[in-house]
């Protein structure tokens, strides 16, 4: 397994945003995560790229155990990440921004790097706006620079946070076929999506979050039926 | 026809960081440099003397804009090391009896190597916190210095004509440039203080340029996600820190072998090496290497022509720092840069695409 994640729990407070979570997600993969508003979505995210340490649990990945890894290293061990807000480096260029993590998460140098970024920035149809500052970048542009920034760090495992939602048919159409070529390089997804049409596309497998517990996991369409799940749906979508 | 997928052309991608327009400006700060060297031939005592005060403030913006306004180490502390750099040279010159040309290397030794035990204790704390430590390190500093009798404890001390001329070169200046000594003492501390000046500049430039650079953008930017592309965030704030201690404590060093009285109050003023520095940096703008060149230049002249008002002057310097930051965040520098989208010291990194070129 390329990802293990085992009694998961984190805790901010009393509120619990992660109970006793397991997950496992075997290389090239995909798996989608769905659940309402402040399921701890995210929070899992965190959790696995080391922003946040877990109350309790482990989290292995490609054999070994992540605990006190600090989230850099969690990146060249092969973890890349979308942040759900934007986080670009306003004040440098779309290709620098890129360039960061394939410098610092890959260890190359600069004109190692320039080409797999050019590629990246190609594929995401960033390629016109290479060269200007990040902070000029539309919502759109933004959610696509996240998705570029992590690739560029050449990562076994993406984890993209909502990267679908405000998206046309035709964008969102668009956004399937990239994440469909990413898969085909042997790269493992996990996907936090509300736009479930997109993220059938996708993934092999689902998994249902619902106040840090996960009620359901299986294959999409079957998870989807179930009644409890269902519900859940709903008020997705509502 | 449509090129879709793998009947797109290759293309080839190449990075370019210097453009034209920075051979020019290298060209440009050649020019200047060379005419700041020559200065002294021309130029009367009082302005090399404002000079040297411009240089060196000008050094101890740099570092701090590179401490703060990049590695996000918002430091009130660095008298610590102007101080400490000024105590080293009074005690390698008057008990050591060096030479102040040797002692000004070793304060820059000393305050890096004193810089790492600090950042073991600073360096626990975050944001406000670590703000405060720095100033309370420095405290402890004056407070140590103002114990050591032989540098005159709490009142200070001051350094005999004999070490102050000194420096090698004092005598070939009196020679060449047909002056007294005093006036060559002058002559020796500015062309010292244009070298630090210039090398502290040239420093913070080529780190910026660098992967290290690289680095120190992101985290300026968004430090977390900086983290989570794999930047090495503690490890590039200590090499920071430490590297501005080494320099700070150079300049320290000059700045007391030019004024040759030292004292705890003094070495170690908050509002001398800190608050000035600070004011520097964000009305000329942080986060920026122009930024501060441009402050230190308005800084200078205000003191120049407006510190005869006193207190006036200080509230209008407070005024103006807070101006700036309301309705300038990026100071004036950001300000000008935006508009006519310029830089000094150009640092991007270009991508650029050569299309069309068949696979092999
Ligand atoms: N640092 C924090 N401190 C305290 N509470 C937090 C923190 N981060 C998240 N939370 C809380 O944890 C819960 C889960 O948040 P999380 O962001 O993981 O939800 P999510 O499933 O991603 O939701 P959304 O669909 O809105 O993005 C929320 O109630 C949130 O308020
Ligand atoms: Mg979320």
């Amino acid at each position: 397994m390329l990802l293990e994640v085992a009694g998961l729990r984190k805790s901010f407070g009393s509120i619990v945003v992660a109970d006793d979570l397991d997950l496992t997600i075997a290389a090239s993969e995909a798996v989608g995560i769905i659940g309402p508003n402040g399921a701890g979505k995210t929070t899992l995210f965190n959790l696995i790229a080391g922003g946040l340490s877990p109350s309790a649990g482990h989290i292995r990945f490609d054999g070994s155990d992540l605990a006190g890894l600090p989230p850099q290293g969690r990146c060249r061990a092969g973890i890349g990440r979308t942040y759900q807000i934007p986080q670009p480096f306003e004040n440098l260029t779309v290709f620098e921004n890129l360039l960061v993590g394939a410098v610092h998460g890959r260890r190359k140098t600069e004109t190692e790097a320039v080409q797999a970024c050019g590629e990246i920035l190609d594929q995401l149809g960033l390629l016109k706006c290479a060269n200007a500052l990040a902070g000029s970048l539309t919502l759109l542009e933004r959610k696509r620079l996240e998705m570029a920034r992590a690739l560029a760090t050449a990562p076994k495992l993406v984890l993209l946070d909502e990267i679908a939602g405000g998206l046309t048919d035709g964008e969102c159409a668009e956004l399937v076929a990239t994440i469909g070529d990413i898969r085909k390089t042997g790269v493992a997804i996990l996907w936090i999506e509300h736009v479930v049409h997109a993220l059938f596309a996708v993934i092999d497998r689902l998994v249902v979050l619902n106040f840090g517990r996960k009620i359901a996991e299986g294959a999409p369409k079957e998870v989807m039926q179930r009644p409890d799940v269902h519900q859940i749906y709903i008020g997705i979508e509502a | 026809m449509m090129d879709a997928g793998a009947a797109r052309p290759t293309r080839v991608f190449r990075i370019e960081t210097a453009d034209r327009l920075s051979r020019t400006s290298a060209i440009i700060a050649c020019i200047v440099l060379l005419m700041l060297v020559l200065l002294p031939v021309f130029a009367g005592r009082t302005l090399i003397q404002d000079l040297i005060f411009l240089f060196y403030m000008l050094a101890l913006a740099q570092c701090w804009n590179l401490l703060a306004g990049y590695a996000g180490l918002i430091s009130v502390g660095q008298q610590a090391f102007v101080g400490l750099g000024g105590y080293v040279l009074f005690a390698l010159t008057l008990i050591g009896g060096a030479n102040p040309l040797l002692a000004i290397p070793v304060a820059g030794i000393v305050s890096a190597a004193l810089a790492l035990p600090t950042a073991l204790i600073v360096f626990r704390l975050r944001g406000a916190y670590f703000a405060i430590g720095t100033w309370v390190v420095a405290e402890v500093y004056r407070l140590v210095f103002a114990q050591v009798k032989a540098l005159g404890g709490g009142t200070g001390t001051s350094l005999s004509p004999s070490v102050t001329s000194s420096v090698p070169g004092i005598e070939w200046i009196k020679t060449a440039l047909d002056v007294r000594t005093p006036a060559a003492r002058d002559i020796a501390s500015y062309w010292l203080a244009l070298a630090l000046m210039a090398g502290t500049l040239a420093f913070v430039y080529l780190v910026l340029r660098s992967r290290r650079g690289l680095a120190l953008g992101a985290i300026r930017d968004r430090e977390a996600a900086a983290a989570s592309l794999g930047v090495d965030i503690d490890r590039i704030k200590l090499a920071v820190y430490v590297a501005t201690a080494a320099m700070t404590g150079m300049v320290g060093a000059l700045i007391y072998l030019q004024k040759a009285r030292i004292s705890p109050d003094a070495a170690f003023s908050v509002l001398d090496w800190t608050a000035y520095v600070l004011f520097i940096v964000v009305i000329g703008g942080i986060g920026t290497i122009e930024g501060p060149v441009i402050g230190a230049i308005i800084f200078y002249l205000m003191q120049r022509y407006l510190a005869d008002f006193g207190a006036w002057y200080l509230i209008l310097l407070g005024t103006l720092g807070i101006l700036v930051m309301l309705f300038a965040p990026r100071g004036l520098w950001g300000l000008v840069s935006e508009r006519y989208d310029l830089t000094l010291f150009p640092t991007r990194r270009r991508l650029v695409v050569n299309e069309d070129r068949s696979q092999g």
